[in-house]
């Protein structure tokens, strides 16, 4: 089977199993995407976990679901010897749906997938002008 | 104010830390005691990241925070003070007046660890120093999240434990 793994969702408890899994009813394209949660895993536990998914993928883009969390850190402590890695923090279902569905060899992928997970952020109320 | 927790938390800084504990304490200044930590600035770097602006990071050795516990004990604000193993917090428990009670936050699977409930495992080194604590005066509870129930340490370690 190919690898098309090209980003691993990394966050708390089931969330990221979870929006692959909704990515996956949307799109059927939810290969591109691998979970992985830090339950039960310490800092060093989860960085040996991410560490090995990489490797195995070659995936080169980390989406987490907090900045600060602890996902986060271990995704940010990869970073430094892992240059060609990029790590987008607050990951959401639109920003997943837009990364999957595009090109994954264009440069601008993760930016447009950012873009599409900030603008889709909104309010809806009878008081909403 | 003073020092309104005395965590062991293996993550060290994390939402759990910061915001499932800081809120409703209403922390102003975590003290992050570590070795390791407290000689690399890439790592106190790192940490920073994980901390609003509003609330103060300060990295201490072993030996730094025993000398600066009276300072933390009386800071007028909140505070946490954080490490991430039992041998850390024995060690600082010995050195310096003022640690009553010790709350295990989360030690997860390591070689040699077992579990003892979903967020502690432990080695029995481990276990026994958390008995020498409580037997020094030192209060030991687990208790992963504000509004879960601390378990006592009897209870974590359990009936069959060595």
């Amino acid at each position: 089977m190919t690898n098309n793994v090209r980003a691993l969702v990394v966050a708390h408890a089931s969330l990221a199993e979870a929006l692959i899994a909704a990515v996956d009813v949307i799109t059927g394209q939810a290969g591109a995407l691998r979970a992985i949660s830090n339950a039960g895993l310490g800092a060093h536990g989860l960085h040996d976990a991410i560490a090995a998914a990489l490797e195995e993928t070659g995936a080169t883009v980390v989406f987490t679901d907090l900045p600060a969390g602890s996902c986060a850190m271990a995704a940010r402590r990869l970073l430094r010897d892992r240059p060609e890695l990029t790590i987008v923090c607050g990951v959401n279902l639109p920003m997943l749906l837009e990364f999957v569905t595009q090109d994954g060899a264009a440069p601008d992928t993760v930016a447009k997938a950012v873009a599409r997970g900030r603008e889709h952020v909104s309010v809806l109320s009878r008081d909403v002008r | 104010m003073s020092v309104e927790l005395f965590r062991i938390d293996d993550r060290l800084i994390h939402g759990q830390v910061v915001v499932g504990w800081g809120k409703p304490l209403g922390i102003r200044f975590i003290a992050l005691v570590d070795d390791e930590v407290a000689h690399s600035d890439w790592e106190q770097e790192l940490y920073r990241m994980g901390v609003p602006t509003d609330m103060d990071l300060i990295f201490d050795s072993v030996d730094g925070a025993a000398r600066r516990m009276p300072e933390y004990l009386a800071d007028a604000r909140r505070g946490i003070v954080l490490t991430s193993d039992v041998d850390t917090m024995r060690a600082l428990a010995q050195r310096a007046a003022g640690v009553e009670t010790v709350n295990i936050g989360g030690l997860h699977h390591q070689p040699g660890r077992r579990e003892r409930l979903r967020y502690v495992f432990l080695t029995d080194d481990e276990a026994e120093q958390l008995r020498a604590l409580e037997a020094s005066g030192v209060t030991v509870t687990a208790q992963d999240v504000p509004t879960a129930t601390p378990v006592p340490l009897d209870q974590l370690l359990g009936e069959d434990a060595p």
